[in-house]
């Protein structure tokens, strides 16, 4: 445990300094996760006014609260890993990861938190602007704050999981564009980044269920909001359960089998 | 005349290009296709729960998804891929050879990369916007389709001259091609008409990165909307920009120096 702690403070060090290189790309690369959200607050604050006050059970206060505290979780959680790994793979720049006597996955996680570290600097100032801007209807009660803290971090992991479970179809496929778009397109439908998962239509809702994109980032929101019966919310843990192990599974079975797969090209 | 056969000889090359890696083209189409299903699924979500958006029914969004479809694509295809090479260029100290040919340099550079796939988003653009034309009964006369034409050229001239400028800026700070993702960024809020937006963020999409004269204005002309002070404003503006970038360009070429070996 305590070479593991070792070993993620050197990576996380590395990586902050690193990527404090590119801190105004990072900053521009931020805007369109800043403006997604915006936008569907927008467009939903829109209908509820034009439905003379509200959409289900949501008013615009409440569309403000979820998308700040969506903006927030999506930025939390999310993660580059399957848009860059093809090329790791290609370029047989995954042989430096092989060298070292610890398994690549960590490095990755420790750089994500690096630049979850920096770009917090800039996601904080952003959400209390939102928040006067838009005045949001959002209670802050500690149990319900601790309960969230938990489920966001169990997201982030099972996430981080799955993401990597994907970037590793690289081993297979070589370029990977194509499946990421779809990845993509189904969690901004399943995740409620679109619309809350409430005014989907049932089908989609069935499916949001049964997928892991609705746990790693809807029911953070839910939770926060005070949205959730006590029911949902045990539920849901148990959703993120099922899913965080299933992702670890996934990833040592097609890290072991693509391993196999992997020649190194080049000198 | 001249100027016509040039594109059409760097189309050539596109396609010339593009023909090695065939593959590149279902993937193309298949992301096309993806974004265009994300899209009209996101708009039945919405209209779902309500029949105007801002004053806009369904089918005008469907027209103004259309516009938002075609724009990029062209953006995509030309101005995108011209302005990344074009700084990387600047950069590598490559750009002499674009100076050295007998023709203009600005010229050159806007047209020097076509990613001739991109033609997919262009044609779906097209073809949904149709599709709501024609799913409302054809109902523009040739004044607003005129209009249309007019302000679709006046935006689309707008959004190359902003890019322009904002490539441009690489002849005084070399390493900046992430500022191009600025613009890419912002563009996703033109899938939604402008006006349904807080001021300070529509005053943004209309002056800072100018989305709105490329995609609001114009589906504004086709569904009869188009107030003649916005029509003016996209005219005169256009002007002005293109003016201003060519001129920001020639200054910005006086400090080109060359960074080969």
């Amino acid at each position: 445990m305590k070479h593991y702690t070792a070993t993620y403070w050197a990576f996380f060090k590395t990586s902050l300094l690193e990527q404090f290189q590119y801190r105004a790309a990072m900053a521009i690369w931020m805007i369109g996760r800043i403006l997604e959200p915006i936008i569907y607050l927008t467009v939903w604050t829109t209908v509820a006014h034009a439905r003379g006050g509200s959409v289900g059970s949501y008013s615009p206060a409440d569309f403000a609260a979820y998308y700040i505290v969506l903006m927030l979780v999506n930025q939390f959680t999310f993660s580059w890993i399957m848009h860059i790994y093809d090329f790791r793979i290609r370029q047989g720049e995954l042989s430096n990861f092989l060298l070292k006597p610890i398994h690549p996955i960590h490095a990755d996680i420790a750089e994500n938190i690096a630049y979850k570290v920096m770009t917090a600097v800039i996601i904080f100032p952003t959400a209390i602007l939102l928040f006067f801007l838009f005045d949001p209807n959002l209670a802050f009660h500690i149990q319900t704050f601790a309960l969230f803290l938990l489920a966001l971090g169990i997201a982030f992991i099972m996430r981080f999981f799955i993401e990597w479970t994907l970037a590793l179809v690289a081993f297979w496929t070589t370029r990977n564009e194509a499946i990421n778009q779809m990845y993509f397109t189904l969690g901004l439908f399943l995740s409620g980044r679109i619309a809350p998962i409430d005014l989907l239509p049932g089908a989609i809702q069935t499916l949001a269920d049964a997928l892991p994109f609705r746990w790693a980032v809807a029911f953070p929101v839910e939770l926060m909001l005070g949205r959730l019966s006590q029911e949902q919310i045990l539920n849901g843990f148990t959703m993120q359960a099922v899913w965080l192990l299933a992702g670890f599974l996934l990833i040592q079975l097609t890290w072991r089998l693509g391993i196999k797969k992997y020649s190194a090209v080049g000198s | 005349m001249y100027y016509l056969k040039l594109i059409w000889t760097f189309f050539r090359i596109g396609i010339l290009n593009e023909m090695a890696y065939r593959v590149n083209f279902y993937v193309q189409l298949l992301q096309s296709l993806l974004s265009l299903g994300t899209a009209i699924a996101g708009l039945a979500i919405v209209f779902s729960h309500t029949d105007t958006l801002g004053g806009w029914q369904a089918v005008d969004i469907l027209a103004l998804l259309g516009v938002f479809m075609f724009v990029g694509g062209v953006i995509g295809m030309v101005i995108s891929p011209s302005m990344s090479q074009l700084m990387d260029d600047v950069r590598r100290g490559i750009f002499d050879y674009t100076l050295t040919k007998p023709c203009d340099a600005q010229f050159l550079a806007s047209i020097s990369q076509i990613r001739v796939w991109r033609l997919t988003d262009i044609l779906l653009g097209a073809g949904v916007l149709i599709a709501a034309l024609i799913y409302r009964g054809l109902d523009i006369g040739p004044r607003e389709a005129l209009a249309f034409a007019f302000v679709l050229c006046t935006g689309g001239s707008i959004i190359y001259s902003f890019w322009l400028m904002l490539a441009t800026l690489t002849f005084w700070f070399l390493r900046i091609e992430n500022i191009l993702h600025i613009f890419q960024s912002m563009y996703e809020a033109g899938r939604w008409p402008i006006g349904i937006y807080p001021h300070w963020l529509r005053y943004i999409l209309t002056f800072l990165v100018p989305v709105a004269f490329a995609i609001t204005v114009p589906a504004e002309a086709l569904s009869g909307r188009l107030t003649p002070e916005s029509m003016i404003t996209s005219g005169l503006l256009c002007a002005f920009l293109i003016a201003f970038s060519r001129w920001f360009w020639k200054r910005g070429l006086k400090n080109y120096s060359g960074a080969s070996a």
